[in-house]
């Protein structure tokens, strides 16, 4: 019964989603305002909805109910309370179901948040919401339907993938969904402003907010899963350039690159129609995300849900939407002026140039994935683009964006003085120099490896001109005990944007210590021996069964002295899940900020021997701890008052807006 | 003029991407060949998984088409497949050789009991010893060997009917026919 009601609603919400997508657009064009006025409440009404689904999708997980198909599918009675909880996205179909509820969340989020936007535009944006949910809706009920029932009931359910019953994984997927749908704003603020013809620095203030919201949760959600990846499936990395990883990266180069053109075009008035393509390109990338996941076109370790039908569907969506919106783009962008004029040396250069290098990194990735596919189609052979290939384009162009992101920041709109700009950075500059020098004179700190001296000195570079451009800020306010009243005030974005910077470097950090000085081991033990790896000595005690609530476990015990001190009792396990398939290794990890120590356990080899892996990772956190501060540093920009005062006069008209000042 | 092509290029671009992916959709990615195509079988011996006093060799690969079946008792697959090597396994025209990979002998006899045995016989290979030569990566895979002990394809994942009669069967009978 449940079910059906869940059902029921689904249907309700696709209706309710259809008038959004005709009325309140039709209204905007002919000028009708209470057809206009009916985009509010429609959102509203089709969250509820999703929501009624979503809410009776849970409950036959929660209560087991083997008579919906997904459930039987996704669930088993054995599975922990928590799993069943997550399962409900564990799957294709309530995947999609979250992915709707998440844009219908966003979409009442506009219409609640958005009073002081001009009726025709809220009415425009929310149409567009519409027409995505309507596509996602269709697509739901037409191919891959979360309530279909099964009969006759099976006693048990065939049990949620093993690798998705953790709890990196449990939170995962929401938080990209929500990065990935929150594109979806920006780029209805984009087709809006197409379709009105307006596209102006108010324009870009409405949506830079949302943009900011959206990329926080896209950088969250991608950094779990890089942890997930690590921690989870036993190979110790943490980043494998798989497809479907590349399908999240791909929206959030886009996106970041969207976020510093949309400060343009607010501060500046320029690169508007390159803004509005970018808008239109982070969500068409969120899109095309969930096609490649879907549809199997590219087989990955990720290849959880592919069937070639609803790809059809999905790629048919694609078509309509991005072809679509680009022909949209083609009509009215070249009425769009061009905006102010600026320098070789300035801010809006440098930023165009940020610009570049991540649209830039996009369309190799989006190479890369595609690859395979490209070769096929032209009859050139099977290959298959890997590892390799991406990280020397990684390197290639990162160290440019490194370099000029300690610029940036530190240049004047419009025009600056390269001597102004060499008189503010010269100590920063000199000081990573040193690092570079310093690294690379000693062998004992980067052990002939090119890439750590570079590394280090642009993390310096990042981290020190940053800190030069904070000081020279507070210069004219009475230098560094400023600082806490400047946050408070009106320098949140401010700050919101060293943090993630700083964040930056915290990366680099990270990514050059782990990639030079990462060490690793295939051995095989005894229980009572020990092996020694980077000082550390690891002592196995041995392997014992183990009993899960769903699974068979061998579950190793090791030691881990530094010296004579022992420092870590470490339980790997290698699990047998009772739903069948391939047995799962639960790698365990002793954690720390300077080094992270990793065993993973393989294959019983005879004569009680293991097979085992062991790793010495340092400073792999601080991949994670800066994507963690990029995170932050969104978040404190979004908090800057600028983005309420115009909340405020429209409710206090009289008076204007002083919180400016 | 050339101002507003300027704006339909990505349009253009989109569209040749779409025009990609409209293709791969028809095209299956698994299909990565084997290098051992077209080559002898490679050497092994190895213990008979229900007779463990007999050897399974290269040499029973010869004069004879065979279907080399890797499979495991933890493999959800190779059990869906189960049902359509059962089937098979009446057919005159070729012997079917398992590969019991990275297995437990007891698990995998217990699968034999329960649901049928359709091979003629099971090599056992715990170890991965043999499965590192014939370039196994996952179970289960199928290879195709000739009666001159020459491996002629590779199924990668499971047999099922359609890929019995699209495939293998026309592919055998060819096989046949070579005498």
């Amino acid at each position: 019964m449940i079910p059906e009601l869940g059902n029921f609603a689904l249907i309700l919400a696709l209706m309710l989603a259809l008038v959004q997508a005709a009325f309140p657009l039709a209204g905007s064009l002919s000028g009708n305002r209470p057809w206009m006025r009916m985009g509010r409440p429609l959102a509203y009404g089709q969250l509820t909805f999703i929501a009624v689904a979503f809410v009776a999708l849970t409950q036959a997980f929660l209560t087991s109910d083997f008579s919906v198909l997904y459930v039987a599918q996704n669930s088993n009675s054995l599975l922990p309370e928590i799993y069943k909880f997550s399962a409900v996205w564990g799957g294709h179909e309530g995947s999609l179901l979250l992915w709707v509820l998440f844009l219908a969340g966003w979409g009442a989020a506009v219409a609640a948040l958005s009073r002081d936007l001009p009726l025709p535009v809220i009415a425009r944006v929310l149409s567009v919401q519409g027409m995505i949910a309507t596509g996602f809706l269709l697509f739901m009920l037409l191919t891959s339907n979360p309530f279909e029932r099964l009969f006759p009931v099976p006693a048990e359910g065939r049990d949620l993938n093993p690798l998705l019953q953790d709890p990196g994984l449990a939170v995962h997927p929401p938080m990209l969904y929500m990065g990935y749908v929150g594109f979806s704003v920006a780029f209805a603020f984009a087709i809006a402003a197409l379709i009105g013809g307006r596209l102006d620095a108010a324009w870009a203030r409405w949506s830079r907010p949302w943009t900011t919201v959206a990329w926080v949760f896209l950088t969250i959600g991608i950094a779990l899963g890089s942890w997930w990846a690590y921690y989870e499936l036993g190979w110790g990395g943490w980043w494998f350039w798989d497809p479907v990883e590349n399908a999240s990266l791909m929206p959030w180069l886009i996106g970041t690159a969207l976020l510093h053109s949309l400060a343009v075009t607010e501060k500046r008035g320029a690169f508007k129609s390159w803004t509005v393509l970018l808008a239109i390109f982070a969500f068409s990338l969120s899109l095309l995300g969930t096609f490649l996941v879907r549809s199997g076109v590219l087989t990955s370790v990720h290849a959880f849900a592919t069937d070639p039908e609803r790809g059809l569907f999905v790629l048919l969506f694609l078509c309509v939407v991005i072809g679509g919106s680009l022909a949209l783009y083609a009509w009215r962008a070249p009425e769009v002026s061009e905006g102010g004029r600026f320098d070789l040396l300035s801010r809006e250069s440098s930023l165009l140039a940020n610009n570049l290098l991540f649209s830039a990194f996009t369309v190799l990735v989006l190479f890369g994935t595609l690859a395979p596919l490209i070769y096929e189609a032209f009859n050139w052979g099977k290959i298959s683009v890997g590892f390799p290939w991406f990280n020397k384009m990684f390197l290639a162009l990162s160290p440019f964006l490194a370099l000029l992101l300690g610029i940036g920041p530190a240049a004047r709109w419009k025009h600056d003085e390269p001597l102004r700009l060499l008189r503010l950075l010269w100590l920063a500059l000199a000081l990573s120099v040193v690092v570079l020098a310093a690294t690379a004179a000693r062998p004992a700190l980067s052990e002939g490896h090119p890439w750590v001296p570079v590394g280090l000195a642009l993390a310096a570079w990042v981290l020190l001109s940053h800190l030069t451009i904070v000081r020279d800020r507070l210069k004219n306010k009475g230098g560094w005990r400023a600082l806490t009243a400047d946050l408070r005030g009106n320098g949140r974005s401010f700050y919101g944007m060293i943090t993630a910077h700083a964040g930056v470097a915290v990366f680099i950090v990270g990514v050059t210590m782990v990639s030079n000085f990462q060490l690793e081991e295939d051995v095989r033990m005894s229980p009572g021996s020990s092996y020694e790896l980077a000082g550390y000595r690891f002592e196995l005690i041995g392997v014992e069964k183990s009993k899960g609530p769903n699974y068979n476990a061998d579950r190793g015990h090791f030691k881990v002295y530094r010296g004579e001190r022992q420092i870590a009792d470490l339980h790997p396990e290698k699990r047998s899940y009772l739903g069948g398939g391939m047995p799962m290794t639960e790698a365990a990890i002793d954690a720390g900020l300077l080094r992270d120590i990793y065993v993973s356990l393989g294959e019983p080899v005879g004569g009680g021997d293991w097979a085992l892996r062991l790793y010495y990772k340092p400073y792999v956190r601080w991949i994670w701890l800066g994507a963690v501060l990029m995170a932050i540093g969104g978040l404190l920009a979004v908090s800057d008052p600028r983005y309420r005062t115009a909340r405020a006069r429209a409710a206090a008209p009289v008076g204007g807006a002083t919180a400016r000042a | 003029m050339s101002k507003s092509f300027r704006y339909l290029i990505p349009l253009i671009l989109f569209a040749a991407l779409a025009a990609l992916l409209v293709f791969g959709l028809g095209n299956d990615p698994r299909k990565v060949p084997s290098p051992l195509i077209g080559k002898p079988a490679p050497t092994f011996s190895l213990p008979e998984l229900t007779d463990p006093g007999r050897s399974v060799t290269d040499a029973d690969l010869k004069g004879k088409i065979s279907l080399v079946n890797v499979w495991a008792s933890w493999c959800s697959s190779c059990r869906a497949e189960h049902q359509a090597l059962m089937a098979l396994s009446d057919i005159p025209d070729f012997q079917i050789v398992g590969l019991n990979w990275k297995d437990d002998a007891t698990d995998a006899s217990q699968v034999l009991r329960v649901t049928g045995n359709p091979y003629d016989m099971i090599a056992y290979d715990p170890d991965n010893t043999v499965g590192i030569d014939w370039g196994v990566y996952g179970a289960p895979e199928t290879f195709v060997v000739d009666r001159n002990g020459i491996i002629r394809y590779k199924q990668i994942g499971p047999i099922d009917s359609k890929v019995w009669e699209k495939t293998l069967q026309p592919l055998v009978a060819k096989l046949k026919a070579e005498g």
